[in-house]
């Protein structure tokens, strides 16, 4: 039988949670790096015992962390005991130099003045489809970075910062890179999202990107609601079949592009708020997608107390809310954008953390959920692994 | 030999329990030591100091003697306590919170 392995972020440390296919009772391991931030953790899939984790804190800056046997030990990378006694010498302790590359440049800061850029952290890590040694980091303040070297070095791809980059600036949490997609049918194009860039796309591989914003309209936060950059893009996903596919939870509105990102069109539909935060889609229907609602850019809970995932199986504008097992009172979570994601299992399982410490597991596509933790820190990310 | 405490995080960080003990050549100045913590515990780079230009980061302070040296120049020679053990290097997570 499969194991569904569960890499939870938190505010407080990292959580590994354990179970077999039925998805019932789940073996919690943690916390892993206890008291720090645990923006990310997200395995290979080629190697799914090579898991990448961006531990970071405020007073001692970023690390990154490599595990090789599933997260049961980690080192930094170029640390471990083989890389200290290997013919390379002494490791460099680089993994977590993450330095902008040439002149570092300054974007839009909250009062209108141009602020330079300065590295604080890595939200996300996305492992190479291909290669376990190859992954990107998003970084804020806005960039990504690249390792061929297991984490061991990182180089910024900064051709992403030339691209109208003085217009970006932070929203609340700050300015990062926050989704990284790469394409699984064409390895040249990589999609990336900012708060609040927007949204880019590279076909070569990362040498330039270009906006793909059209169609986007952000009345309440730009003073030109059609700009090409400084949309408050909170997520975008694909799906692996069909790439050319977007979708995205914007500060408000969900879109879909049909075209690679090159034309956007609005299918909030019927949702009870189209201000949210992660989008994911299901494992083996393209088209069925899953938001959570939250009431408004000033109310960061669920509307009327309720959790609801609200799931559409027609890629948009029409929406069914999933409540079976989920708080439907009293409920003030937040549903943080990295923190839903799906398995691979033949029945779907569909997974999300929340800032109140609960993560929530529907092993039947969203019909009914159960919760796997209920206390820990605020959940930051979630990820899973589907294991033979 | 130097004694030099880490907080509790970087202990975990570096692997280690208690104090840090390390040789240092003169002149012993802040910087120097940060210097040997580096070369022996390289997970600790950029987390005391930025990588490059070695500035301090803002909530890492540095008490030498029951006094707050952060702001000192990294060259400032170090007094003899510190420098014959009787007194410890001190790095320190800035207070924050309440």
């Amino acid at each position: 039988m499969s194991t569904i392995r569960v890499l939870v972020g938190t505010k407080k440390g990292a959580f590994i949670l354990t179970a077999d296919g039925t998805r019932r009772d789940w073996k919690i391991s943690g916390p892993h790096f206890a008291g720090w931030e645990m923006y990310h953790l997200k395995g290979s899939p080629v190697d799914p015992n090579r898991i990448y984790a961006s531990q970071t804190s405020g007073w001692f800056g970023q690390i990154i962390q490599r595990s090789d046997d599933g997260g049961k030990t980690w080192n930094t990378p170029g640390s471990s005991p083989e890389d200290l006694s290997g013919p390379g010498g002494f490791p460099k302790g680089e993994s977590n130099k993450f330095v902008y590359d040439g002149e570092v440049g300054k974007h839009l800061w909250y009062d209108g003045t141009q602020h330079p850029w300065e590295f604080k952290r890595i939200w996300h890590i996305e492992p190479s489809l291909t290669d376990p040694d190859t992954a990107y980091a998003g970084a804020e303040d806005a960039a990504i970075f690249k390792t061929t070297d297991g984490g061991k070095t990182w180089q910024e791809l900064s051709g992403l910062r030339k691209t109208k980059s003085h217009l970006w600036q932070p929203g609340a949490g700050g300015m990062g890179v926050h989704t990284i997609l790469l394409d699984p049918k064409n390895e040249k194009r990589i999609f990336i999202a900012i708060s609040a860039g927007g949204c880019f796309r590279t076909d070569d591989g990362g040498k330039t990107w270009k906006p793909i914003t059209k169609g986007l309209k952000s009345p309440y936060e730009l003073p030109d609601p059609d700009a090409e950059v400084g949309h408050c893009v909170h997520r975008i996903a694909l799906h692996p079949s069909k790439p050319d596919v977007l979708f995205m939870q914007k500060h408000w509105d969900v879109m879909r592009s049909d075209n690679a990102g090159d034309q956007w069109n609005e299918v909030s539909g019927d949702l009870p708020s189209d201000f949210g935060f992660p989008i994911d889609i299901h494992a083996h229907e393209p088209e069925t997608i899953y938001v959570v609602p939250i009431t408004s850019d000033s109310l960061h809970y669920p509307p009327d107390g309720k959790l609801r995932v609200y799931r559409s199986k027609t890629g948009g504008g029409d929406w069914e809310p999933l409540t079976k097992g989920l708080p439907q009172k009293d409920c003030y979570v937040n549903v943080l954008r990295d923190a839903m994601a799906v398995d691979s299992l033949d029945q779907c399982g569909i997974y999300f953390g929340t800032t109140g410490g609960q993560v929530y597991c529907s092993p039947d596509g969203g019909n009914s959920w159960n919760a796997m933790a209920e206390h820990l820190p605020a959940v930051y990310s979630v990820e899973v692994q589907t294991l033979k | 030999m130097i004694r030099v405490v880490l907080p509790f995080h970087l202990r975990n960080l570096a692997r280690v329990d208690g104090e840090v003990e390390l040789e240092v050549a003169a002149p012993v100045t802040i910087g120097k030591i940060l210097d040997a913590l580096e070369e022996n515990f390289p997970v600790l780079q950029g987390t005391m100091r930025d990588h490059g230009t070695l500035k301090r980061r803002a909530f890492i302070r540095f008490f030498i003697c029951k006094e707050d040296w952060s702001l000192e120049s990294p060259d400032k020679l170090l007094p003899e306590e510190i420098l014959n053990g009787i007194e410890p290097f001190l790095v320190v997570g800035a207070m924050a919170g309440g």
